[in-house]
């Protein structure tokens, strides 16, 4: 076996924060080497590194044996490295064959953009590797799989060898990934080598030759899926002992807390996005929305919220419909909500701590004695809440900036706890953080149920809801498939209703055991 | 694959249908109760249709006034009512379009009643006045395309003016003029790119300061140096209209296209290079991705700062021709503050023309009629306030702006910083 | 084996803040952070940075006067014969033209404390008046300053430009003198506050406009007010020449009546009046309203992440249109004050240049209130100097624009200056106020 790409010492440094520490890396041809870590462990530096975003302060770069000096993308580009990257670099208002040919354009005359010749080549390369797409589409009506697989040809059309994907599978269906896991092994098969960037242990196990662990900047060890187990690979991604899995009591749910009836929602751009669904959250009960992102997850939240009008259809808020209602008016009759985009919704970064733990309701008392603000009662919340959260901070006076992106979203969770509230929406409460804040999170989530409120918790990864929710809901373009107890179902079950396929009755169901059901890994 | 110039909604929810609907028909009611009232039967409005040396003189159009005007008004009133009823047109923007055109020439029919005015002549006028909004515009297009907001073309232009017009005095030649011209508008979008691009300053800051530092300093030279050495300074003759042959005789057309100064000539060759470079060059296509997603682009390899710094300076020697227009291309001289707002009035050109040289180009047409417009109106000594006609061209920027003549949608980036690590 | 996650946190700087890109996606979750700041960093950055951008603005003004004044230049040619006389040359025009401007703007101090000692001795104050008499002049200049100031500010902390603050400026004038001297016969006490009131609302309505059309149809209030602004000037074109104008050959309107005036503190010629009073006033209202009361939390959050704003139950649209009428108020009341206290009547090209001037000041002074009033009173130096220096140093007053837009370049570009004084590079902290055009 050959080592085709070699990572020596690489070392690259942040104002304050060290992200890769002698980084030592080695991939073999025609393998799939997965590269494992927690959110911020340092692995989409050490591939921005390789891939010439970022230069490295110390440590070098080989391939084939020979040393690399990579600068710009172009240098790794002509040396055969592509990558395919988390959030896609792929511009929505161009087609699928302008996207391919960007920055390597070919021209008819040496002037004129010749479109015909690159569609020609997309389309071989599709029928090649199995990546069916129209070259004449435009990106931005492409689903999420597909956009995926025009950055799979754009790194192709570019003669990769080695192709780097950076958590590719984290905006996929079940059945998607393993249409991806199938693609890439086409890929092997043709000879590339796949550098595989992930948290998700399921993963690694299933489709990696070998799997190096990053953590906190280091390398933890290099090692194959045959000789370790899930426990073992989540241990050295955090370093500590890891309780992959949640206690919950059985949930006791009461009365109906919110109710949805027959819901329309159009999104800003004026198009149905959710049609007709209805359901019900009791006092006590979690009900999970899966479902990947875009299926009208995100207006039926902003619906429930009162951000976006709703076009038919009922909502009702303990008995009381909300249809006319402003935001804060929803929020007034008890409505909490964690937003998926904490930075862009849930804070004002520029804003001392304190006065984001007030963001919404600065404007009553004790907070407020009719116009003016009350300092004094409003630090010293600040100052309780950070203690009773455990919100990592010196001073409640520092602007939410400088908080982590836990501590930043243990702020909005205590705003919306400390709150009166009947009913919380959760939307990807626990994306992009690390281990123990998630295992917070989920920890007060369920207290708050077992407080008696109605969660409805929304979230694009699949564990997460399987173990937080009592029941579950899948949503699929804009209507709900299924509702199902959580304890009844299995994950394919979840995944082919993800994708719009009821199953038939013959189908069998996994029924749980117990109640103990894995975390998010 | 070119973008269509006026991106409406054509699937626009009942509620705005309705407004819409309502709307014109409120437009047809207004050409009745301001119009036909004030008019008598028998009345004719004349429009002449000649200008210059064509190959045949065409008849003056003599329309009937109030005939006319109850024609437009049932256009206007039958559109509405198919808006409300059905939806009307596949797209609003057309029946927006035909209505505004029809209370346009309600306006006109009912100014020149048993009157004459040189139809040709006004529609020639128009065209040449446009051309200072339309640079101004297609500046802004080329330098919004990679996501640079300008806001700065009008201190752009008067400094472009100032020098054109000094260089061509002491040079002795317009030429000189147009080059000096040229070079000051890229110096000075230069310094813009730096402050924005390299300083990160706001975009609208930068361009803010570059107003107040050029009609500061274009007014301090004018005040300090102009005024007192006209001759040596500031006088350097005017380009001449130079009729295309050929072209320039085509009946109607050609006098109102092709019988115009060079810088005109320029600005129409320049519409359409750019038009085709943007969407047709690889040129073009970098361009656009800068100023849709300049991540995606970097990760291509394309070098997202320096094409923001060639666009803007292209953008700003383009904005140099325009300032040019106002000095050597009419007057011959620089007077404070010549520039009027045109600078802006370009920028709502852009946005109007949804951000394509074509559109803008457009857009900078209707601007220019209402300018035009104005000037007529003093002429035939219609019955409102000079001051008011004045007005008609910010007003309809603004009314512009507002989108209810159709919503266009901006480059993705536009006006956010890029931050590279 | 059980390693303590927090064990040792890094000390790590504040990320940049905004829409500016993105942290590395390298952060230590859960650990804590610092903010660390360079010695006496808060005094640099809101006081010393904005001294230093004046300073350098005014220097690099002083080599444009050099450059413009015949002595110096023939001075110059001759630099290898005689480099000294250059260079004494240089130096002479510019102590010429700076001292003709803080002696317009201030006084000399000879002659005030010649005044003083002349009323002390025997209780005549005329030539202290004479004395004071400039110094008082800035601080009348600088009246409309401050409030025009605060008027851009206030829009600016809700991320609007309000550029119109001109039209607003013309507007509240007009509607001031409207009402000081259309209605005869009111007493004072109710006749002045209801011109003030008059001039308020008219730039009140100038500013809601633009801020009704960005609220409802997301308009930009940039080029929109622009727009207003001449719109304005045509529409007083055309009051100064036909409704509103006095008996005579001047576009201008009548003088207001005397029970409409903002009493004056010393007799003619000096014009200091109780505006300045009001202006300080007005100051102090709206740091309070700003940062002491809810209405002035939800524009600060609007302005610094509408999106937030919004999903944290406020509304954003409702908050431009306040804001953008508070703004047009602030600015008509500057009109207001201006006619009432200092002019008594308008004219054509009644504000001309205060709306650059405005936008220059509310940036110098951070858009907090205390920056502003002292910006403010830069500005009215400055103006009240410039004509003195026109006419005695033959300067032609367009410089102080210059000047001011040099200033705007080197306050929002902290990075110049630090170069150009090689202070260290602290912490990045720009006002993102570009969104882009419309929703």
């Amino acid at each position: 076996m050959t080592t085709v790409l070699e990572l020596r010492g690489i070392t690259k440094k942040f104002p304050g924060v060290l992200a890769n520490d002698h980084i030592d890396l080695a991939l073999e041809q025609g393998e799939i080497h997965a590269l494992l870590g927690e959110n911020g462990a340092g692995k989409t530096t050490l591939m921005n590194i390789l891939y010439g975003l970022y230069r490295p302060d110390e440590g070098e770069i080989l391939i084939r044996g020979e040393t690399a000096d990579i600068h710009t993308p172009n240098d790794a580009i002509t040396r055969g490295i592509g990558m395919v990257h988390q959030h896609f670099m792929l511009v929505p208002v161009m087609t699928v064959t302008e996207n391919v040919m960007l920055g390597n354009e070919s021209t008819r005359n040496g002037v004129f953009l010749d479109k015909a010749s690159v569609a020609k080549r997309v389309r071989e390369i599709s029928e090649q590797y199995g990546l069916e797409v129209d070259p004449d589409s435009y990106v931005r009506d492409l689903s999420v799989g597909i956009q995926q697989r025009v950055e799979i040809i754009k790194v192709l059309y570019r003669s990769a060898e080695i192709l780097i994907l950076d958590e590719p599978t984290a905006v996929l269906t079940p059945q998607e990934v393993g249409s991806l896991f199938r693609i890439l092994k086409t890929l092997i098969d043709k000879g590339k080598s796949i550098i595989f960037i992930t948290h998700k242990l399921k993963e690694v196990m299933e489709v990696a030759d070998r799997i190096t662990v990053l953590r906190a900047g280091r390398t933890v060890g290099t090692v194959s899926p045959k000789k370790v187990n899930p426990e073992k690979l989540a241990s050295m991604m955090v370093g500590r002992e890891v309780n992959l899995v949640v206690r919950k009591k059985p949930a006791q749910p009461k009365h109906v807390a919110l109710a949805v009836k027959n819901l329309f929602v159009r999104d800003e751009r004026g198009h149905l996005v959710v049609h007709g669904l209805s359901f019900d959250i009791r006092k006590g009960e979690i009900l999970g929305i899966a479902g990947v992102q875009g299926n009208g997850q995100t207006e039926l939240v902003y619906a429930l919220t009162g951000l976006l009008p709703i076009e038919r259809g009922e909502i009702h808020l303990l008995g009381k419909t909300i249809r006319k209602l402003t935001p804060r008016q929803v929020m007034e009759l008890g409505m909490a909500h964690v937003p998926e985009d904490r930075q862009r919704h849930g804070l004002v970064l520029s804003f001392p701590i304190h006065d984001n733990l007030v963001l919404c309701n600065y404007y009553l008392p004790p907070f407020a004695k009719g116009v003016e603000l009350q300092q004094t009662k409003i630090i010293e919340t600040a100052e309780r809440l950070v203690k009773e959260f455990d919100i990592r901070t010196p001073s409640v006076f520092l602007p939410a900036s400088s908080l982590s992106g836990g501590n930043q979203q243990k702020v909005i969770v205590a705003r919306e706890f400390s709150r009166p509230i009947q009913i919380l929406i959760a939307s990807q409460p626990t994306r992009g953080l690390d281990v123990g804040s998630i295992e917070y999170i989920h920890n007060r989530i369920i207290q708050k149920r077992d407080e008696g409120i109605g969660v409805l918790l929304v979230s694009s990864e699949l564990d997460e809801i399987v173990a937080l929710a009592d029941r579950i809901a899948v949503m699929y373009r804009g209507q709900i498939m299924e509702i199902v107890e959580a304890a009844q179902v299995d994950k394919e079950y979840l995944g082919l209703l993800m994708t719009g396929i009821k199953p038939t009755e013959a189908t069998p169901r996994k029924k749980k055991e117990t109640e103990e059901v894995e975390r998010v890994f | 694959m070119a973008q269509q110039t006026m991106d409406t909604i054509s699937a626009l929810p009942n509620r705005q249908r309705v407004s819409t609907g309502i709307a014109l028909l409120i437009i047809g009611l207004l050409i009745f109760g301001l119009f036909v009232i004030n008019t008598q039967p028998g009345q004719v409005a004349t429009f002449g249709m000649n200008l210059g040396d064509t190959a045949f003189t065409i008849p003056d159009l003599s329309v009937p006034v109030q005939p006319a005007l109850y024609t437009l008004v049932m256009v206007s009133v039958f559109l509405g009512a198919w808006q409300l009823a059905r939806g009307g047109l596949r797209s609003a923007g057309w029946s927006v379009g035909i209505v505004a055109l029809c209370f346009v020439a309600a306006f006109l029919i009912w100014a020149t009643q048993d009157k004459s005015f040189n139809l040709v002549g006004m529609l020639n006028g128009t065209v040449g006045r446009s051309i200072p909004i339309a640079l101004a515009a297609l500046c802004g297009v080329i330098s919004e395309r990679t996501a640079v907001i300008n806001i700065c073309i009008e201190g752009i232009m008067l400094m472009a003016a100032l020098t054109a017009v000094v260089s061509a005095t002491l040079a002795g030649s317009l030429l000189v003029g147009l080059i000096v011209a040229i070079l000051t508008g890229g110096a000075v979008a230069a310094l813009h790119a730096v402050l924005v691009i390299r300083f990160k300053v706001d975009q609208i800051v930068s361009g803010v300061a570059i107003n107040i530092f050029g009609t500061g300093m274009t007014s301090f030279i004018s005040s300090r140096y102009l005024e007192s050495n006209i001759d040596l300074l500031n006088n350097s003759g005017t380009m001449k209209v130079v009729p295309i042959p050929l072209l320039s005789q085509i009946p109607i057309l050609g006098p109102i296209l092709f019988e115009h100064t060079p810088i005109v000539y320029i600005t129409l060759l320049l519409v359409a290079a750019l038009h085709v470079l943007l969407f047709f060059t690889p040129w073009g296509l970098r361009t656009r991705a800068v100023g849709e997603h300049p991540k995606a682009a970097d990760t291509l390899g394309i070098n997202v700062f320096l094409t923001r710094y060639v666009n803007v300076i292209i953008g700003g020697m383009i904005a140099g021709i325009g300032g040019a227009y106002f000095t050597i291309g009419s007057v011959g001289r620089f007077d404070q503050n010549m520039t009027a707002g045109k600078g802006f009035i370009g920028l709502a050109a852009m946005i109007f023309g949804n951000w394509n040289p074509i559109g803008a180009f457009l857009s900078s047409l209707l601007f220019g009629f209402a300018d035009s417009l104005q000037v007529k109106m003093q002429i035939l000594k219609v019955p409102i306030p000079s001051e008011f006609l004045a007005m008609a061209p910010y007003i309809v920027t603004m009314i512009v702006l507002t989108g209810i003549v159709g919503r266009a949608i901006p480059p993705a980036a536009d006006g956010a910083v890029y931050e590279k690590q | 084996m059980a390693e303590k996650k927090d064990a040792k946190p890094p000390i790590r700087k504040a990320p940049p803040k905004g829409k500016a890109g993105t942290p590395p996606e390298n952060k230590m979750e859960g650990v804590v952070t610092v903010v660390r700041r360079g010695r006496g960093s808060i005094w640099m950055e809101n006081l010393g940075l904005p001294v230093l951008a004046v300073f350098t603005g005014l220097v690099v003004a002083g080599l444009i006067i050099i450059v413009s004044n015949e002595a110096a230049l023939a001075a110059w040619r001759s630099f290898f014969q005689n480099p000294i006389a250059a260079v004494v040359a240089s130096w002479n025009a510019v102590i010429q033209a700076y001292g003709a401007l803080f002696g317009g703007a201030l006084g000399k101090p000879a002659v005030i404390i010649a005044g003083f000692q002349t009323y002390f001795a025997t209780g005549q104050a005329d030539a202290l008046y004479k004395a004071i008499y400039p110094f008082t002049e800035s601080l009348v200049v600088a009246t409309p300053y401050i409030f025009l100031g605060l008027a851009v500010g206030v829009g600016f902390r809700c991320g609007l430009f309000n550029i119109g603050a001109e039209g607003q400026f013309f507007m509240g004038a007009l509607g001031a003198a409207f009402v000081g001297y259309s209605l005869v016969g009111l007493p004072a006490f109710i006749h002045l506050p209801l011109a003030l009131l008059g001039g308020a609302a008219a730039g009140a309505i100038w500013g809601a406009i633009p801020g009704f059309l960005k609220a409802r149809f997301g308009a930009h209030e940039v080029v929109n007010t622009i727009m207003m602004n001449w719109i304005a000037f045509r529409l007083s074109d055309w009051l100064l020449n036909g409704p509103m104008k006095a008996v005579g050959y001047r576009p201008v309107t009548p003088s207001i009546e005397a029970t409409a005036e903002l009493p004056r503190f010393f007799p003619d010629p000096l014009r200091f009046n109780w505006g300045f009073v009001l202006a300080l006033l007005l100051a102090l209202l709206v740091y309070w309203f700003l940062f002491k009361t809810t209405f002035g939390f939800e524009v600060r959050a609007v302005g610094a992440n509408p999106d937030a704003a919004k999903y944290s139950g406020m509304s954003v649209m409702r908050n431009f249109v306040l804001v953008m009428t508070i703004s047009g108020a602030l600015a008509g009341l500057a009109g207001s004050v201006q006619v009432l206290g200092t002019d008594h009547w308008v004219g054509q090209g009644f504000s001309a240049g205060y709306g650059f001037d405005s936008i220059a000041l509310a940036l110098l002074g951070k858009s907090h209130p205390l920056g502003i009033v002292l910006a403010a009173l830069l500005f009215g130096i400055l103006r009240g100097g410039a004509t003195a220096m026109q006419s005695l140093a033959r300067v032609p007053i367009h410089i102080i624009s210059v000047i001011q837009g040099m200033v705007i370049i080197f306050v929002a570009a902290p990075a110049i200056i630090r170069w150009i004084y090689r202070l260290r590079i602290g912490p990045v902290e720009q006002t993102v106020l570009t969104r882009g055009w419309g929703k």
